[in-house]
């Protein structure tokens, strides 16, 4: 026989017990929640005691933060010679661009930046003007602005051109080529036309297989033994089809993953519709499998970031690169130039980097966010 | 049959192969306007590649398939053709989860047939009305019951104005409760005069709507029938097998 039971009164809603709330149970949870937790939490506090103290000596207490020379930094105790930074602080940015014509290189960042961040921020505006902006009329004036030589402006050879300067341009270029070239050796790669599929596989996998030093080897010293005589191709140029093709590359091996992961569903329901090849990637395919390759996509651009300083093998000087060509300079010479010049340069790329990947989270947020809305 | 309306789907011995799995063997089969065909039979009979092959979802090796007079062929201007009077709507709804609900049932209204967007969205809310889901119209997809889903994406399909509705088990994957809120979505569309082709395991949706209804097996059609022979007379020993089966549970 089973006893019935009907409730007849609602359980009383209680508050959690106090080892439930507060920092007690933060800590419990976040920092001892096993005994393997605990040591670890136990050898960070150490290790932080250990290494955060010198480290902030160095780079602020004992450090150097004016002089007109590496005096101050020579002596024994002195920590970061910050003071060597500010002073070749114009030539990290802008390499040896001569000073009174930097305001170009300005004015072209800020009309790159007031062409991408209504792209990058959630907004109203028809994006398609800003996407067509960048893709013609910005390229454009950015290489007027920089190399000059018309409308009155004068010109400045690329060989002058150095430090951020040079990493931004490499750096976007690839960045800005990269994505486009790689959806579409993706989308050729899957292409019905054996020919189109052949022809992308090749390229994919030729660029896929030689190291970027060797890209960039390549185009310095055999790309002009293939050119007619007399012809000449900028050094820089040179160095960004590479950089461009290279990475264009690796981006349609990351778009074909997010292509793969989208339901064949869609394709079908796409064409049931009746809307073309183009239409249904454009609307329907691309916008879902980028979406969920953003992360590899971000990260694409990080590695093509970094990987910009490679240019300093033929020689063109990167922020790395003048950084580096600095140290030989006498009057700032001192145990701590060098070490303070790296620091320097990874702390710039760090931010570069960690802004990425900080934007690709928001960016991933933003749009699970919309799917539920 | 009641009237004699003109062919609206000539399909004459289509034969066609995965590879060497010979998956249609000499299908025929003609469609008049405003019939209600209900395909039945059992799974991998080759029921849904058959109605894949009327809007060229699948291509056909051998044979003919006219679609309201346009032959299809390789020739990817008449396939757009078909696809236009031709809606389909899929077993796992399909529905493009990165829009809305009115964004989906406008896209291609928009760039296929080219209607302007306000136009486009007048449209699609009426027939978002007529699946009685107009209040979900802002809303993703992936916020909606399986149910309200296949509604959205037979409000979809009818976006086009198609002439023929297909419809691939769009029950099958839904819960128990919701098959009945799009079956009447259906009965109202085949009694609005929809010309359509079902496959579906409901047999009492077949019962109440069908003017016909195929069995097919192992790729072959073996049965044609109005519900009610089909049902009370089967001739054939494979349909007497699959509706005993069917039936039983
Ligand atoms: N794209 C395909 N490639 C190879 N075989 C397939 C493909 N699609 C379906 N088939 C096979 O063809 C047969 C018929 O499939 P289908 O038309 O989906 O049957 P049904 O809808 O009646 O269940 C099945 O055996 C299935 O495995
Ligand atoms: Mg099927």
């Amino acid at each position: 026989m089973s006893e019935t039971f009907v409730r007849i009164k609602h359980a009383p809603e209680r508050m959690p017990p106090n080892a439930q709330i507060g920092m007690v149970r933060w800590m419990r949870e976040n920092l001892f929640s096993s005994w393997f937790n605990a040591v670890l939490t136990i050898l960070s506090t150490v290790l932080l005691f250990l290494t955060l103290p010198p480290l902030l000596d160095w780079a602020v207490f004992s450090a150097v933060f004016s002089g007109e020379d590496g005096a101050a930094c020579r002596v024994d105790s002195a920590g970061a010679c910050w003071a060597f930074v500010e002073a070749k602080f114009g030539q990290f940015l802008f390499g040896r661009y001569p000073a009174e014509e930097r305001w170009r290189v300005l004015l072209t960042l800020f009309l790159g930046v007031a062409g991408l961040a209504p792209l990058l921020i959630p907004s109203e505006f028809p994006k398609k003007w800003f996407v067509a902006y960048l893709l013609v009329p910005f390229p454009l004036l950015a290489f007027v602005f920089l190399s000059g030589g018309l409308f009155g402006l004068a010109t400045v050879e690329t060989s002058d051109w150095g430090g951020l300067m040079v990493t931004l341009v490499v750096a976007v270029t690839g960045i800005a080529a990269s994505l486009p070239l790689g959806v579409l050796l993706a989308l050729g790669r899957q292409s019905d036309m054996p020919v189109v599929r052949i022809l992308c596989v090749v390229f994919i996998e030729f660029w896929r297989g030689v190291p970027l030093i060797t890209v960039l080897f390549m185009s310095s010293v055999m790309l002009p033994l293939f050119l007619p005589e007399g012809m000449s191709f900028d050094k820089l140029l040179r160095a960004l089809i590479g950089v461009a093709l290279f990475s264009s590359a690796y981006m349609a091996e990351v778009v074909r993953g997010g292509l793969a992961a989208v339901p064949a569903g869609q394709y079908e329901a796409a064409k049931a519709l009746g809307l073309t090849y183009w239409q249904s990637m454009g609307r329907i395919v691309l916008p879902q499998a980028l979406k969920t390759v953003i992360p590899g996509i971000v990260n694409n651009f990080i590695g093509l970031f970094k990987d910009t300083t490679l240019v300093l093998i033929i020689g063109l000087f990167d922020l790395l690169g003048i950084v580096q060509s600095n140290f030989t300079d006498p009057t700032w010479s001192s145990p701590q130039t060098a070490t303070t010049g790296y620091v320097f340069a990874a702390f710039v790329f760090w931010i570069f980097c960690f802004g990425m990947s900080r934007y690709s989270v928001y960016m991933e947020r933003r749009l699970d966010a919309g799917e539920q809305r | 049959m009641t009237a004699p309306n003109k062919a609206i789907i000539e399909i004459d011995k289509i034969d066609k192969w995965f590879g060497n799995f010979h998956v249609l063997k000499d299908v025929s089969l003609t469609v008049r306007e405003g019939e209600r065909i209900v395909v039945v039979g059992p799974s991998g009979s080759g029921k849904s590649t058959l109605i894949r092959c009327i809007n060229r979802l699948e291509a056909h090796n051998q044979g003919r398939i006219v679609v309201d007079g346009i032959e299809l062929t390789e020739d990817l201007k008449r396939i757009d053709e078909v696809r236009r009077e031709v809606g389909m709507v899929f077993q796992q709804f399909n529905l493009f989860p990165h829009m809305t609900v009115l964004e989906n049932c406008t896209l291609a209204p928009i760039w296929v047939r080219k209607l302007p967007q306000k136009e486009a969205e007048e449209l699609a809310m009426s027939y978002l009305e007529r699946v009685r889901i107009p209040e979900q119209a802002l809303k993703h997809p992936g916020q909606l019951s399986g149910g309200q889903q296949q509604r959205v994406a037979i409000a979809r399909a009818l976006c086009m104005n198609p002439k023929i509705m297909l419809f691939d088990e769009p029950t099958s994957a839904l819960d128990p409760e919701m098959i009945k809120e799009v079956l009447d979505v259906m009965v109202d569309l085949a009694e609005g005069g929809m010309t359509m082709i079902c496959v579906t395991h409901e047999m009492g949706f077949a019962r109440r709507v069908a003017d016909r209804v195929i069995f097919m097996d192992e790729g072959e059609i073996i049965e044609i029938k109005s519900p009610q022979d089909f049902f009370e007379n089967p001739e054939h020993e494979r349909t007497k097998l699959f509706l005993s089966q069917i039936l039983e549970d």
